[in-house]
């Protein structure tokens, strides 16, 4: 049981490792390691292992196994499945569009950055460029 | 009962289905669409009749007795939240139908259905693995919503809208697994009979587990990142729907869960301080903008710190002030999105430089906008302010001055950023005008559809005022049975 519980614990640990990475696919594989790190977690949650929950082979005080956690980790692998082909779909997407698979930089937090750099050099038309570079951006979102 | 709890629920994914199998004929998903939201806000209504007349019902699907079986529950702040969810959900569902290109794909309106039954599942439910359930159901509906098109924009923001969304499922993932191994169970009125009996410790760190979880869903303060970004991106009607609801079901399953299994029975700084950053930060976020979607996607973020401080204060009267505050505010904000939804498709684009002078060319866009911003401003005597005097009350009873200061600075600077979106788009010239403001026809028109739906959900919102009355009385009994949850844990337990 502490073997499974340190897998989890690697299991998470890699997954948020990569969902800082900046290429979209890692972030993809580092949601799937922590979907498996959660779905190991919940069989962890129900206890020790015994004879399968089924009314013909329970007898009167054999140790069966609990239900209920294998259920949950069944509904959340579909759902997790399910999500990571979506992400995968939009990835792909987002490569046709961009031709690459990096994360874009934020635009506001360039233009915050940049506004930061003209303020250190003092120059005194950086709110006004600041603003008109605003205007700009605000369409195009 | 028996059928109606499941009802409101089943209805729109049968219809969703159907709406799949008629993929190829636009109207005829249309009709389904339309009778599906309808045919669950009917049974969503008589709920709410009974739940009134009878009390707290529960149904436990699948035959097993309650810890067991997966129980559906209608308090009445839950049916509350489903009679004013699903007339939004109608009333968006109306605006798309009228606004050219919005379910022009055929995946629109079985997507739209099914986030229906997710959010309808979401609000009934009672069992803490099944909220989850209703979460991603209403989660995976809304990332193909946000992304439907699939234009570059969509995919950079979606993107950041589904890993968020996806690590906070995660955490939820998690803290359910957690929770099981401390209790043994995931029924929510068990577990609130079994969470006390756990050590102190173990008890606030899934308190807290659970609050960043459902604190990332609903983009309280320092979990609100994803949303300015990504909301603005999408369709008008998609983002409506998104700012209306989806945040508020976040904001349903923290007060659910704080009341019911981690209640403290008295004001918590935490919850407290995190309302009082929510409103201003979002409120400035908002002032600090210039375009009208980008300012109220802010408002979205700086409205859910009134609700928190609601429920920090943990009283009956807060609690109350909050759950009105819930119900004006699905409406309210949705029919400003709606607005601006309006404004984009008179005048092509929504910046507040890019567009000018709308009060002449369409005062009817003028009129529903400023009716709807006064209102989130609040302003007497429209509804937003019969919720912030409740809650100001609440405030004032619980003897949180700080934070009664706080949220009244915060609705200054509300009134403020409503001001500048009225000021740059109804108001003056436009800087740099868009083709349609400089040489567009005198009048702008949009379709007598979209503008009836708009005007149908402002309409809504100043019933809310007319009926504040008997509805804020109607919150504070919701409210009593969120404070004190014997009635709920007896009412799913069967005892």
């Amino acid at each position: 049981m502490t073997l499974v519980a340190a897998i989890v614990a690697v299991l998470y640990g890699v997954g948020v490792f990569l969902l800082l990475q900046r290429t979209l696919t890692r972030i993809i594989i580092g949601l799937a390691f922590l979907s498996h790190g959660a779905n190991l977690m919940l069989l962890v949650a129900g206890g020790r292992a015994g004879l399968p929950p089924l009314s013909d082979v329970m007898d009167e005080g054999s140790q069966v196994a609990d239900p209920v956690p294998q259920a949950l980790a069944l509904t959340a692998i579909v759902i997790t499945f399910g999500i990571t082909v979506f992400l995968l779909a939009l990835a792909y997407r987002s490569y046709q569009l961009t031709g690459d698979d990096e994360v874009e930089d934020d635009l506001e937090d360039r233009r915050i950055v940049e506004l930061f750099g003209r303020h250190e050099a003092g120059d005194p038309a950086s709110s006004a460029a600041a603003s008109s570079d605003d205007a700009a951006g605000g369409d195009r979102r | 009962m028996r059928f109606l709890l499941p009802a409101t629920v089943a209805i729109p994914l049968v219809f969703a289905a159907l709406a799949v199998v008629a993929a190829r004929s636009r109207t005829a998903q249309r009709v389904l669409s339309l009778v599906g939201v309808t045919a669950s806000l009917v049974v969503a209504i008589v709920v709410l009749v009974l739940v009134e007349r009878d009390g707290i019902a529960s149904v436990t699907l699948g035959g097993w007795p309650a810890p067991v079986g997966i129980s559906l529950v209608a308090d009445l702040f839950a049916s509350m939240m489903l009679v004013v969810g699903l007339v939004t959900i109608l009333a968006v569902l109306v605006y798309s139908i009228g606004q050219r290109g919005t379910d022009d794909l055929s995946a629109f309106h079985p997507v739209y259905l099914t986030l229906t039954a997710g959010i309808a599942l979401s609000f009934l439910t009672g069992d803490l693995f099944n909220l989850f359930v209703a979460f991603e159901i209403t989660l995976t509906s809304s990332y193909v919503l946000i992304t439907l098109g699939g234009r570059r924009a969509q995919v950079r923001h979606g993107m950041t809208y589904v890993v968020v969304n996806l690590l906070a499922s995660m955490l939820f993932l998690t803290g359910v697994g957690l929770i099981y191994a401390a209790t043994g169970t995931v029924n929510m009125a068990d577990l609130a009979e079994k969470v006390p009996e756990l050590p102190g410790g173990l008890q606030t760190a899934l308190g807290l587990l659970f609050l960043v979880v459902f604190g990332i869903k609903a983009a309280i303060f320092p979990l609100f990142n994803w949303l300015p970004d990504s909301y603005p991106t999408a369709r008008v009607a998609v983002t409506a729907v998104f700012a209306g609801l989806l945040t508020k079901v976040g904001v349903y399953a923290v007060i659910r869960t704080q009341t019911l299994m981690f209640p403290e029975r008295e004001p918590s700084t935490l919850l407290l301080v995190v309302a009082g950053l929510t409103m201003i930060v979002g409120v400035l976020g908002a002032i600090a903008q210039n375009d009208m979607k980008r300012i109220l996607s802010f408002h979205i973020v700086s409205q859910i710190g009134y609700m928190v401080l609601g429920l920090g204060l943990f009283t009956v009267a807060g609690l109350a002030g909050a759950v009105l505050f819930l119900v004006h505010q699905i409406p309210v904000k949705t029919s400003l999105f709606l607005a601006s939804g309006l404004v984009e498709q008179g005048a092509g684009s929504t910046a507040l430089d890019r567009v000018g002078g709308l009060l002449r060319r369409s005062p009817l866009v003028a009129g529903l906008f400023a009716l709807a911003a006064l209102s989130l401003a609040g302003i007497p005597p429209f509804s937003g302010f019969v919720g912030k005097l409740a809650l100001i009350d609440a405030g004032f009873d619980a003897g949180q001055y700080t934070i009664v200061a706080v949220s009244l600075v915060g609705s200054l600077l509300t009134l403020f950023s409503m001001a500048k979106i009225w000021n740059g788009v109804f108001w003056g010239q436009a800087e740099h005008p868009t083709e349609l403001v400089a040489h567009g026809p005198a009048r702008l028109r949009s379709p007598w559809v979209m503008n009836g739906a708009t005007i149908a959900l402002v309409g809504v919102t100043l019933a809310i005022a007319v009926f504040a009355g008997p509805i804020y009385h109607l919150c504070e009994r919701a409210a009593e049975t969120l404070i004190d949850p014997s009635g709920y844990i007896s009412a799913v337990m069967g005892r």
